[in-house]
């Protein structure tokens, strides 16, 4: 196992004078693995994400630390990508599609605009776009959701990150959209070595690509593992009725011949 | 024995900045009393907006829709809406569907006042019945919709449903937006009220394993056409369509192997 890219210790997020948004959080994120981290809602999970990318408004009260390998702090949109459930809200409206994605190579890859312009319908045919070139200059609105998601997914890996945090990416996409944009983000980053953070509510759908899973509870983390090893044995019981929870096709049903 | 509902051939196009959209194209089927029809589909197949025309809250262009015998879609003014107390809705956000700052009580007192079925006097004891009737406590009435759990306000939205006394229910991703730990009480209550009361659902879901567990037969959309129906577990045993087979294929799996197969 390679390195460590970042450990967290006793890391806790207030908002404001609320109740503790996340709370002694101990988990280590090794170099190049997938991740999971599941949970509910209130679970803390999307702060725990915008922690570690470094997003977090101002005005939260933070404990505890991230050390990060070569103890360098990373730059946001440079050294982490990151991708939001909602894409339609992480892409500017009134810029063309091309122009949003050859923004972040120019910035961070120090490339001129001619070659960021060439180098964003590379991404474009990457990450899958059918017609790259009439997607350069579309805008956010005319795509569809699946669409707008890989366009986001571009804008995230253009900087080559060493990190790419997902927060619920597929949420709010139908099913078959759902699974091909995981396959494409597993693509990814096996291909460039980057480590995932995915984002989930969901321990079905990261049981197929996760090494490991960390679950988290009100705030807290109740146990992190191999994925394998979550998923059969789990430690707690939150985690079990996370499980049992899940509805498969194998999932017996709850009814029989109408009445 | 005539079917609850019957559609047979509704179409629906709109036009959306010049172009037009079929949204339901030749749509066609049936449901019985007590049963549950599972509509599934990916995003923009049409499955919402046929709820919305099944429900007559868009007109289609044409084809119609019987209810219980009669012509839905010919229906006008009082016989609209004495028709209207047998149908009933939830939809995905139950926030979004109710005044956000009234109470629980208030949200259930709207129909029973709509319809006339319960008077000033009697409302309090038919709201605490509805409550009860989907395992919430009764002095959950008094309290603000935007302040209680969205499982909560999901049963909320189920009690007002079930207010008129209808027939049909359309459940439109009524459990999408919930927490896995609670979906599945909801899926429950949903599937015990059905028994007690024989009431019909229409189940839309673009999650073809939630559709699966709780529905009789069901409907595959794709692009404003129904492209497949049937029982259950033909539908997913052995599907027919290209798409049918895509929902199939993208259900997730929980694997607890390492390097379990996939398929």
């Amino acid at each position: 196992m390679s390195g460590r890219l970042a450990t967290l210790r006793g890391l806790g997020v207030t908002y404001g004078a609320g109740p503790a948004a996340l709370s002694d959080i101990d988990l280590a994120i090794a170099a190049g693995e997938r991740l999971a981290v599941i949970g509910e809602s209130g679970s803390g999970k999307s702060t725990l994400a915008l922690a570690l990318a470094g997003l977090l408004p101002d005005n939260v009260r933070m404990m505890g630390s991230i050390a990060w390998e070569g103890e360098v702090k990373p730059v946001p949109g440079r050294d982490i990508g990151f991708v939001f459930q909602d894409a339609g809200a992480s892409l500017n409206p009134v810029l063309q599609v091309g122009e949003q994605v050859a923004e972040v190579a120019q910035r961070h890859l120090g490339l001129n605009w001619r070659e960021a312009y060439a180098y964003a319908r590379d991404l474009l045919t990457q990450v899958q776009i059918p017609a790259p070139d009439t997607v350069l200059n579309a805008y956010a609105h005319q795509l569809s959701g699946g669409q707008r998601q890989r366009v986001a997914i571009a804008a995230a890996i253009a900087a080559r990150p060493r990190l790419l945090i997902a927060d619920e990416p597929t949420s709010a996409l139908d099913t078959i959209v759902q699974s091909e944009i995981v396959a494409l983000l597993e693509r990814l980053v096996r291909e460039a070595g980057m480590t995932l953070v995915f984002i989930s509510h969901d321990i079905a759908l990261v049981s197929g690509f996760a090494e490991r899973i960390a679950v988290l509870h009100q705030a807290r983390l109740v146990e992190a593992g191999l994925t394998a090893d979550v998923l059969r044995s789990p430690r707690e019981a939150y985690t079990a009725r996370l499980i049992t929870s899940h509805i498969g096709l194998d999932t017996p049903r709850l009814v029989g011949a109408p009445a | 024995m005539t079917a609850l509902l019957r559609t047979t051939g509704l179409s629906k196009t709109f036009s959306s900045g010049g172009r037009r959209v079929t949204a339901l194209d030749d749509v066609s089927l049936t449901l019985e009393a007590g049963e549950t029809l599972g509509l599934v589909g990916p995003s923009g197949s049409g499955k919402s907006t046929l709820a919305r025309v099944l429900l007559r809250l868009t007109e289609p262009d044409a084809g119609r829709i019987d209810f219980a015998g009669t012509d839905f879609t010919a229906l006008r003014g009082e016989a609209l809406r004495r028709i209207r107390r047998r149908i009933q809705m939830v939809f995905q956000d139950p926030l979004a569907a109710f005044n956000p700052r009234a109470t629980v009580a208030d949200a259930l007192g709207d129909p029973l006042r709509v319809h006339g079925l319960a008077g000033r006097r009697e409302r309090p004891a038919e709201v605490a019945r509805l409550l009860g009737r989907v395992g919430l406590a009764q002095d959950l009435a008094a309290r603000p919709i935007h302040e209680i759990s969205g499982g909560q306000r999901q049963r909320v939205a189920i009690a007002r449903a079930l207010a008129t006394g209808p027939e049909l229910i359309v459940l439109d991703e009524a459990v999408s937006a919930l927490d896995v730990t609670v979906r599945g009480q909801i899926l429950d209550l949903l599937v015990s009220l059905q028994r007690q009361d024989g009431i019909a659902y229409v189940f839309i879901s673009h999650d073809l394993a939630v559709v699966r567990a709780v529905s009789h037969r069901i409907a595959v959309m794709d692009q404003g056409r129904i492209v497949e129906q049937g029982p259950v577990q033909s539908v997913v045993e052995n599907p027919q369509s290209a798409t049918a087979r895509a929902l199939v294929a993208a259900v997730p799996r929980l694997m607890r192997q390492v390097g379990e197969d996939r398929d």
